[in-house]
């Protein structure tokens, strides 16, 4: 299983194995890592679980048009590597992949 | 020992109530009693990702038990409460136990209201509501090829999107003129009719169930006020929901369609705060507003917490929802009742537009057909309060963000 790490808001780092196809976002919130909303419970229709991506991002495909547009209106300052959690499926080439999650999500 | 702050019921209100008074700084014992056996979990995904197979059973869990006892809840699942005893602040369990509470937070949710006819409880039959509804669902699914689903609400279509989708014969039976008619305007009642008659579904508007029709215990048939016969071998019914008040209107806590709470989620007992499904809002104007969707179990949830520790933190965003039906995203914020103009953005052919509601001169609504660039902010809009001139709206050149931060 692909590893991820998390940095919390705090600085708090949490690393979690996820199994493959599963979202950034669930493998955050389902073990409580702190950061994460996610209301919509990942269907892209919230933008509230923004997260930074500090590593990997090559390996990553692009975001669609609606993640785009979601992203437009995160909570948090929008940074070029920006991305909406629950869009990021866990695969072996993600093994190791840091994010780091924004001060706010709403 | 002081007894504990109990949060009866475990799904998405609950949780955000308990998790909202740890993040507080409540330090105290919390238990949690679900009545289902799981850890709280996504219910939107269940009409959706999850009957297509696109998430497990796994995924939808909002937290493990890990998580949850990390953070010092107590989570007691598969029991049910059965009476409230606010005298001696005691709950009644039905396996007989009891339990003393310092405060109560009641978050038990609501119920499909069932369909009050003969043969609604032959095989084949289904709410969708629970994980355990939906895996009985998804079981019969692969066996079943004539769809009837009972009611044209946003569960009825997006489980008709989803058989669709599974290459199954669809019929959607609404007794209303329209669909979707508590929910959204007739335009995008007929946005959506469109949509699934685009898609293949048979939608029968004005259409009264009178009888389903059974062959040795098993759903065969759906017939109509007007004489017609469907036939099925999975019926979906999705007629709404009935909030689960019956263990606080026992209690005497003030109900109706709901238990009753204010703004800042507290019932007519200090001692007890109340979220998500299970309430009717008071409104400033005295109105009740029943709102059955995450935001609301989130934000109540939020409310409730803040109550229990003596804080005010009243609800007062502007309701927002979503569905997903076939490539269809739609996003609402607001409420459109009482709207009496629209000015459209975008494009209704090319199924990319967004819907502005006003009243007189004021924005009170806006709904969203897959143009998140424009809904994010239109949200903004709301909740800042602002209307924007309908011209202004319309002009596709500038974007609706430009209209915020002048």
């Amino acid at each position: 299983m692909p590893r991820i790490t998390y940095i919390e808001p705090s600085g708090n780092q949490t690393e979690i194995d996820l199994p493959e196809g599963w979202s950034l976002m669930q493998g955050a919130t389902s073990n409580g890592v702190e950061g994460i909303e996610a209301e919509c419970g990942g269907s892209c229709a919230c933008a509230t679980c923004h997260c930074y991506v500090e590593s990997h991002a090559d390996r990553l495909p692009a975001p669609s048009e609606t993640e785009l547009s979601m992203l437009d209106h995160v909570a948090a300052e929008r940074r070029p590597n920006s991305r909406l959690s629950c869009q990021l499926k866990a695969s072996a080439d993600l093994d190791g992949m840091v994010v780091r999650l924004p001060i706010c999500q709403s | 020992m002081t007894a504990p702050i109990i949060i009866v019921g475990a799904g998405q209100a609950g949780l955000q109530a308990a998790e909202s008074l740890r993040s507080e700084g409540y330090a105290g014992s919390l238990t949690m009693i679900g009545d289902e056996p799981h850890t709280p979990y996504h219910r939107p995904p269940l009409s959706k990702a999850y009957l297509l197979g696109e998430f497990t059973a796994a995924q939808l869990a909002i937290r493990t038990p890990e998580a949850l006892a990390k953070k010092g809840i107590d989570l007691r699942t598969g029991i049910t409460v059965s009476a409230i005893d606010r005298a001696t602040k005691r709950l009644r369990l039905t396996n007989g136990d009891e339990l003393d509470y310092a405060h109560l937070c009641l978050a038990t949710g609501a119920r499909p209201r069932p369909l009050p006819l003969a043969g609604a409880d032959l095989d084949g039959v289904f709410p969708l509501r629970t994980l355990a509804d939906t895996q009985a669902i998804a079981a019969r699914l692969p066996s079943a090829s004539h769809v009837v689903v009972i009611g044209g609400g946003f569960i009825g279509l997006e489980f008709a999107a989803v058989a669709r989708k599974l290459g199954k014969a669809v019929v959607v039976l609404e007794a209303a003129p329209r669909l979707m008619p508590r929910a959204v305007t007739p335009m995008m009642s007929d946005f959506f009719r469109d949509l699934h008659i685009a898609h293949g579904v048979q939608v029968e508007l004005g259409a009264s169930v009178c009888a389903l029709l059974g062959e040795q215990g098993k759903i065969a048939a759906v017939h109509t006020g007007d004489g017609r016969e469907f036939p099925a071998d999975l019926v979906l019914v999705g007629i709404g929901i009935l909030p689960n008040a019956e263990l606080a209107q026992q209690a005497g806590l003030e109900c109706q369609h709901g238990i009753i709470v204010d703004a800042c989620s507290r019932t007519s007992d200090p001692a007890i705060v109340a979220a998500g499904d299970c309430t009717a809002r008071r409104l400033a104007d005295g109105n009740l507003l029943r709102l059955e969707s995450v935001q609301n179990a989130v934000e109540q949830g939020k409310s409730a917490a803040a109550a229990l520790l003596g804080k005010e933190r009243p609800f007062t965003a502007n309701p927002w929802f979503w569905s997903d039906q076939y490539d269809i995203k739609l996003q609402m914020v607001g409420l459109a009742a009482g709207c009496d103009r629209t000015v459209v953005r975008g494009d209704l052919a090319a199924r990319k537009f967004s819907a502005f509601h006003y009243r007189g001169r004021t924005l009170i609504a806006v709904d969203s057909i897959n143009s998140p660039e424009d809904h994010m902010p239109a949200r903004k809009l709301l909740d800042l309060g602002l209307s924007p001139a309908a011209d202004e709206l319309a002009d596709l050149s500038r974007p609706v963000n430009a209209l915020i931060s002048r």
